[in-house]
């Protein structure tokens, strides 16, 4: 299997974004010693200046790259990670979704004392588990100032092959220092939020849906003082969406042959973006979701939370550029690569969508009358690509596919994910025949959804009860730009505890109209999706507004860990717990 | 220098001040050891919501209204002050300045108590207790009770609320009402609405912290001695960091 991770791109473009020495550092990250069976690996943390939105700014990096360097390890190896400090301030490196040792966990405050100015740490634990996953600075707003690379662990036992395995890692680059960031979300909650809804959609919804219908929507979410328009409180306004550390201007590039079969590592490294991602022409299958492997699943599109990871496979069989395009959840920007037979063919920009707003069914309201928005998100679309999974004829239609817009107008008033899904679901359809008939077996989505995930590895241990069950609920004040768990904040809360052995049940009820992906470091999540001992295990679970999602974690590994949303502006504002699995009759503190 | 660099320059005050401000350990939440996370940090936020010129034939105003909070979700320290000057006549009009302690009572609301030193057309000093927040239907809603020192209860209540026409340029109506409990001789004040202004303001957002705007103001003063009434245009600049 050849792994392939670097960018092929023109010198230029290189050397705007990195110096010639960081390539070759990479290639030797990559192919040296780190690839070998060696198993000392080394991470420098510095600032450096990077050119991503037009000026000089700041960042704070491993090993002068952004991202840091993939790090590629072995299933069963001991790693030995050296972590050295060169900034002014403190750092950290979490590793996550790897199961270890709490102390090795990297967790200032927590699990260690995080690595001070001039200090190296060395992190070392035995590697348990194969798969995509990746590390991120766990100190102030790090994460968010680069400090993030890929993890790849080759399993003991090769389970899917390819012939060229490639990381995508998204992430979101800010225009301003993020601790400003933070302090306007503080002081105007809706700052960055330039899709509010205006007086003249005002006259645009009379017009569609009548006056009285259009004035008691408004007054309903004037009532609660809330927009539905509120997807991200941190947007396109101020970000710029990366794929490998790369703007879509830089035009990132992934090389493949017609009928090579390509596994695709997508790793959402952002600090509050999800990623609604697609590679229109080409199904997706999705292999695995947050390193483990999971019942192949054929898709058009998924949507990819904050610190959630999922590798996919493709076949791209005929010699033409495709756009691997991530679009920011509320559509205030996006991500977007070429995936390409030949390095000067760039794929196009496929067209962006409206936004979707918000439901009252969002707000766990229930009140009724208000579907004329769709359902939020991920049903939303699905039942769109559903009832547009339509005979090939219609595809005269859509000649000028760019202005796509106009078709749908009339009868598809009221659906707001529109013209061009359809597009992608037809030429989708197209490209992905063949693999159709050459394997039956595996049921084709359109949008893949948290019910298709089911574990390839049975886990005996989820049938019965579970010892205990605790609700958590996901609070918020939005106005105040506060996030908190069961409305405590982290520094007023005490810790979660469980004892070593158990098996507890999460109901996590998420009571705001924001999505929240929930991350528990070192012990897994089992999603219960009705799969029973087939439910798969994340390290994050996405939990949509106005929903409640139940994980049963089995508290196998002694220690604090931290218990947060990944989202970086709630988790530094308060969604966040320690959580302290313990041996009976021992109390840690 | 552009606005932009005014914004920066202040911003990067602020951000020099804030280190000292910690230090000082003026509230009893400041300190907090070295975690993941500190969810109880310390902000600042100073907002001047109306510096403008107002005016019509007969009256030519300098007016503004500033307001700066610092600390943290819960506790704040407040800072208002609003007034008038008149270059005509080189006298200021209604201009005080009040300083509240200020807390986090609900979702919406902050609860503040404190004083307030009037200093034209008098100096008073009077204590002050009030309610600031966000009502229902995004209605922006400070109140305040002044009690004097002889014990006269003065009220002011001012409401505003944000229509968007686009994104960034906004149809702001305004209502401020001030009101007295009983007659004051000596000052000449009458009870009731002492004082009524009914403004809009149509503001552009350069940046979310500049925007500048016009207007008008509809103002009745009613006072034991006489009655005014008088439509005035505005020209101004919100600004906040
Ligand atoms: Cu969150």
């Amino acid at each position: 299997m050849a792994i392939q991770h670097l960018f092929h791109c023109t010198p230029i473009k290189a050397k705007m974004w990195l110096p010639p020495l960081v390539k070759a550092y990479a290639l030797v990250v990559a192919f040296g010693p780190s690839f070998a069976s060696a198993d000392t690996y080394h991470l420098d943390i510095s600032e450096q200046s990077v050119q991503l939105i037009g000026k000089a700014q700041q960042a704070v990096v491993a090993n002068r790259g952004l991202p840091a360097p993939t790090l590629y390890w072995r299933e069963g190896e001991q790693v030995n990670l050296q972590v050295t400090n060169h900034l002014q301030e403190q750092t950290s490196i979490h590793w996550h979704g790897i199961v270890l040792p709490y102390q090795m966990d990297g967790v200032p405050g927590i699990s260690f004392d995080g690595i001070a100015p001039g200090q190296t740490f060395t992190y070392q634990f035995e590697v348990k588990q194969s798969g995509t996953y990746w590390y991120h600075g766990h100190s102030g707003m790090q994460e968010q100032q680069g400090l993030f690379g890929a993890i790849v662990i080759a399993p003991r036992h090769q389970h899917q092959t390819a012939d060229r395995d490639y990381v995508v890692m998204l992430s979101d680059w800010p225009e301003a220092d993020p601790h400003r960031t933070l302090a306007r979300l503080k002081k105007q909650n809706d700052y960055y939020n330039f899709q509010k809804r205006t007086l003249g959609d005002f006259f645009a919804d009379i017009g569609r849906l009548g006056f009285w219908e259009t004035l008691s929507d408004r007054l309903a979410w004037g009532e609660m003082r809330m927009e539905p328009t509120d997807l991200a409180d941190v947007t396109g306004a101020t970000y710029r969406f990366l794929i490998n550390g790369r703007t879509p201007d830089m035009q990132g590039r992934y090389l493949f042959k017609p009928g090579e079969k390509l596994r695709l590592r997508f790793i959402n490294a952002a600090a509050m973006t999800h990623f609604d991602v697609r590679i229109p022409g080409l199904k997706m299958r999705v292999i695995a979701a947050d390193g483990q492997p999971v019942a192949p699943v054929d898709v058009e599109e998924f949507r990819i939370a904050v610190a959630e990871t999922y590798d996919v496979l493709v076949e791209p069989q005929t010699e033409q550029a495709y756009a691997i395009f991530a679009e920011a959840m509320d559509r205030s920007g996006y991500a977007h690569a070429s995936l390409t037979p030949r390095e000067d063919w760039l794929a196009p920009i496929p067209t962006k969508r409206p936004m979707t707003l918000l439901t009252m069914e969002d707000m766990g309201g229930g009140h009724g009358g208000h579907e004329r928005h769709g359902q939020s998100g991920a049903e939303a679309t699905h039942a769109i690509h559903g009832e547009r999974l339509l005979p090939e004829k219609q595809e005269g239609q859509h000649t000028g596919h760019g202005e796509a817009a106009a078709v749908s107008g009339d009868n598809h008033a009221g659906h707001d994910a529109e013209p061009n899904v359809e597009q992608q679901v037809h030429s989708g359809h197209a490209s992905s025949a063949p693999m159709d008939a050459s394997e039956p077996s595996v049921p084709s989505h359109a949008l893949l959804s948290y019910q298709q995930l089911k574990s390839e590895q049975p886990e005996h241990s989820l049938m019965g009860a579970p010892n205990r069950e605790i609700t958590l609920r996901l609070t918020g004040n939005m106005n105040r730009y506060i996030w908190s768990f069961d409305d405590i904040k982290y520094s007023d809360a005490e810790p979660v505890r469980v004892k070593l052995g158990e098996r507890v049940r999460f109901h996590y009820v998420n009571e705001t109209m924001m999505n929240h992906p929930i991350h528990i470091h070192g012990l897994w999540q089992y999603l219960e999706n009705g799969n029973g001992m087939y439910n798969p295990k994340k390290h994050v679970i996405n939990v949509k507004p106005g929903q409640t999602a139940t994980v049963d974690v089995l508290a196998d590994a002694e220690g604090e860990w931290a218990f947060h949303c990944h989202l970086l502006y709630h988790m530094d504002t308060g969604m966040f717990r320690k959580l302290i699995v313990e041996k009976a009759g021992y109390v840690l503190h | 220098m552009s606005s932009t660099d005014a914004i920066l320059a202040l911003l990067s005050l602020r951000s020099r001040l804030k280190p000292l401000l910690r230090g000082l350990g003026w509230l009893p939440l400041l300190f907090n050891a070295v975690h993941a996370q500190d969810d109880d940090m310390i902000f600042s936020h100073f907002k001047a919501e109306r510096l403008e010129y107002e005016g019509n034939e007969n009256l030519h105003l300098f007016k503004w209204d500033v307001q700066h909070w610092i600390g943290n979700d819960d506790h704040k320290l407040w800072l208002k002050t609003e007034g008038d000057y008149s270059a005509d006549q080189d006298i200021f009009g209604r201009a005080d300045l009040q300083m509240l302690y200020s807390r986090n009572i609900d979702t919406f609301w902050d609860f503040q108590i404190g004083a307030r030193r009037a200093f034209e057309p008098e100096r008073t000093f009077d204590a002050v207790i009030g309610f600031q927040g966000l009502a229902p239907y995004f209605i922006e809603v400070d109140s305040a009770m002044f009690i004097s020192e002889n014990g006269n209860v003065l009220g002011r209540l001012s409401l505003g609320y944000e229509l968007l026409l686009t994104q960034r340029l906004i149809l702001a109506p305004r209502v401020e009402l001030n009101v007295a409990a009983e007659d004051i001789q000596y000052r000449g004040v009458k009870a009731g609405v002492t004082e009524f202004e009914a403004g809009l303001r149509l503001r552009y957002e350069i940046e979310r912290e500049f925007a500048p705007y016009i207007g008008f103001d509809y103002v009745e003063e009613e006072s034991l001695r006489e009655h005014h009434h008088s439509l005035r245009a505005v020209m101004g600049v919100r600004l906040w960091y």
